[in-house]
């Protein structure tokens, strides 16, 4: 039975006309996945000889195994956002002669398979080896490995528990936050400190095998909770039906204002409030807006007057980026549709120009308390605030008229690549690197009031030409209207 | 009303539908009736614009379809659950439809009130997005949302499939007041002969993408097709001997 589901996964993977349209994509994952490993196998081998250098009168054993419980919580938060229980299309497979439990068992064991639970040992086994090169003992270094894996798994199917609670909530976030926070909040205030428990217990193990079967124990406990999880709703009733979901419904009325754009503005809206995909995308604005917090509080990028550009252009523009590269993409599902009904193209595609615009602008609003790093920061914000409204709103929208994939709205965002194509990433040379090296060059060359100057400039020359170049952006969308109905009809 | 010339569709160098010369008068009712891949979509696709033609045009209403987008105000389609935005609940599908052609709420209100048999009590006012309607119910909503704005053709892909036999024989009352009462150029496409029989003033049967008979309604119609497809089916089954 496992031969046949191995071989269903096999030839679902390579046969879906996602993989075989997207070659140049899957080649640069595989790139990022060998760089990620890379990293981690010097991170492993740094780990020993950096701490003997930083500490050289303690243990590097002993600090990596006191810091495990950390890298535990890490390891689960990563997980939360990224790893997803592997799917299996079972609809099919409930009325033949297969027994349920193969099918739970299968699933799960092929979550044991994930890239997240590989790449620790990258780290693990560098360590390890270096540890025996420098004359630990072999059997204890084994255990300790062991171990390393054993915990990996915990966090892999605590994760699963952790969605399955999480995906009926309203706040997401809510089962993780609890875990997470509640074993680093009793553990940070010292009442339960799982530091101490989690080190002393792997140190413990090494030197005492016989300690090896708590975690197993645990590991065990999770297993059977996933399995009974997943067996519950091996049923049509259950999960395998998508949940029926009461309309929220908003007011909607105040986009009359917009005239005769109004009916595409309120399905946008509508679109980005209503889908998992969508709505994920909103939330993740937050980060666009709190991006320039990562490198503002350092004196080095404040600076780096070049990077003010950058930064100004993502955070306000982070909406613009991400919404407007799958520009129509959004609307595959009912692309058909619109076009058969007697729509002025045009305003379909200047109702998402002005959520575009209205976005950088509230993104800009939202970002006026950077000027505490700097008032010259607010006003390369600013200037990239309308760099974004005048050019790249226009240029977005252009290179949508080349998107060919399908999107499915009822897919989380993070790390989904549906509907991604060369273009997206080729989109992002002019949009971001373009305005950062007018303003770094410029900057550098003459002076910072002539590098916004001139990246206000460009955006208001976007902005007077707004018509001409939305006539232009229309007639490219038109002439591909055949290519796009068929690419959008077909599944990925 | 509609006059298709010349029209052919290829993909590949196979050839999907040919028809040379094809009529429509206004206020019609007609049938299209064959089997899978016969081309039935495929003619209402290039009739919508939704397909390239490989040669010959489709006129609707003197306007040619793949030149001009003017057909678009007076012609209104449902051809399958892709046309419907599954995000929405069927109200506010109902009324985006009205707001792109230019009918008001109370337009609208006024045309789905006189479904209200139709729906059967479980589209309007449910709280529910069209994506978790069932089949049927997504259905009636779309054809529903093809009759908003008084068009002059209605144009439905196998209109009667996924439908509970209530909703068929309303469905037929409907569309024949379309056509009888109201002159709407109905189209329609089906696998079943006897509702298109009984709804349909004209029949044309396509075959391998051509037309290979072109009926006028009357009594014994629906013998003469059910003997042209079992005669199909007998020739099949010889042929596999």
């Amino acid at each position: 039975m496992i031969k046949h589901f191995l071989s269903l996964e096999w030839k679902q993977y390579f046969r879906s006309s996602y993989w075989q349209k997207n070659i140049a994509l899957n080649i640069l994952l595989v790139f990022f996945a060998l760089y990620l490993m890379a990293i981690f196998i010097v991170g492993g081998i740094g780990l020993y000889y950096g701490l003997k250098e930083v500490y050289p009168n303690q243990d590097p054993f002993i600090i990596v195994s006191k810091y495990m419980f950390y890298w535990f919580l890490v390891d689960l938060l990563l997980r939360f956002f990224m790893q997803k229980l592997p799917v299996m299309s079972v609809k099919p497979l409930l009325t033949l002669p297969v027994k349920r439990s193969t099918i739970v068992n299968f699933v799960l064991g092929k979550s044991a398979f994930s890239f997240f639970n590989i790449l620790p040992l990258f780290l693990a086994v560098p360590f390890a080896i270096c540890l025996s090169i420098n004359g630990y003992d072999t059997t204890a270094i084994l255990l300790w490995v062991f171990t390393v894996i054993v915990i990996t798994f915990i966090s892999n199917f605590l994760n699963f528990i952790i969605e399955a609670y999480s995906a009926e909530l309203t706040v997401p976030l809510l089962p993780l936050l609890i875990t997470a926070g509640g074993l680093y909040g009793l553990d940070y205030f010292g009442i339960i400190s799982f530091t101490e428990i989690v080190g002393n217990g792997v140190i413990a193990i090494t030197q005492n095998p016989i300690f090896i079967l708590v975690p197993i124990t645990i590991l065990i406990v999770l297993y059977t909770l996933n399995y009974k999880l997943l067996k519950q709703k091996l049923y049509l009733d259950a999960s395998l039906q998508s949940k029926v979901k009461e309309v929220n419904a908003s007011d909607l009325s105040w986009t009359k204002r917009f005239g005769d754009i109004a009916p595409f503005m309120q399905l946008d809206l509508k679109l980005i409030w209503r889908n998992k995909r969508t709505k994920s995308m909103a939330f993740l604005m937050v980060i666009g807006l709190l991006y320039g917090l990562f490198f503002y509080p350092q004196p080095i990028y404040r600076d780096m007057t070049f990077m003010f550009a950058f930064i100004g252009i993502f955070s306000t523009g982070f909406f613009l980026i991400n919404f407007g590269q799958f520009i129509p993409a959004w609307d595959s599902g009912y692309y058909k549709m619109l076009m058969s009904q007697n729509i002025k193209y045009e305003q379909y595609l200047r109702s998402k120009w002005i959520l575009m615009t209205m976005s950088v602008v509230v993104m800009f609003v939202l970002g006026i308390p950077y000027v505490y790093f700097g008032y010259k920061i607010l006003i390369a914000h600013a200037a990239a605030a309308v760099y974004n409204i005048g050019v790249n709103t226009h240029v977005i929208m252009w290179g949508g008229s080349f998107n060919r994939k399908k999107i499915d709205l009822d897919k989380k965002a993070a790390f989904n690549y549906q509907g991604t194509g060369a273009v997206q990433w080729l989109i992002g040379i002019p949009l971001m690197l373009v305005p950062m090296a007018i303003f770094g060059l410029l900057d550098w060359l003459i002076g910072f009031e002539v590098a916004v100057a001139v990246l206000v400039l460009a955006g208001g020359l976007g902005i007077l030409l707004h018509k001409p170049l939305m006539k232009g952006i229309t007639q490219k969308y038109l002439d591909s209207k055949y290519k796009m109905i068929a690419a959008f009809g077909k599944d990925s | 009303m509609i006059y298709t010339k010349d029209i052919s569709k290829s993909y590949n160098g196979v050839q999907v539908l040919k028809i040379d010369e094809l009529e429509i008068p206004k206020g019609q009712s007609f049938g299209l009736v064959g089997n899978n891949g016969a081309g039935k979509t495929t003619y209402f696709s290039l009739l919508l614009d939704l397909i390239n033609p490989s040669t010959g045009t489709i006129t609707n209403n003197s306007v040619v379809v793949s030149k001009s987008e003017d057909w678009k105000p007076f012609t209104s389609a449902f051809i399958d659950e892709t046309f419907l935005i599954g995000y929405l609940t069927p109200e506010e599908y109902f009324y985006f439809i009205g707001d792109l052609r230019g009918q008001n709420k109370a337009d609208v209100d006024r045309l789905t009130a006189k479904f209200e048999d139709f729906f059967n009590g479980e589209i309007i006012g449910k709280k529910k997005y069209l994506r978790d309607l069932s089949k049927g119910n997504q259905k009636k909503a779309g054809i529903v949302a093809a009759l908003i704005g008084n068009p002059e053709v209605i144009i439905l892909d196998e209109p009667f499939a996924n439908l509970d036999p209530t909703t068929q024989i309303r469905l037929k009352q409907i569309l024949k007041d379309l056509a009888e009462k109201q002159g709407v150029t109905v189209l329609v496409s089906s696998h079943d002969l006897m509702h298109v029989t009984d709804v349909c003033e004209r029949i044309v049967v396509l075959e391998k993408g051509e037309v290979v008979k072109d009926l006028e309604t009357n009594p014994t119609t629906l013998k003469e097709l059910e003997a042209h497809f079992a005669k199909s089916a007998v020739s099949v089954s010889e042929e596999e001997e």
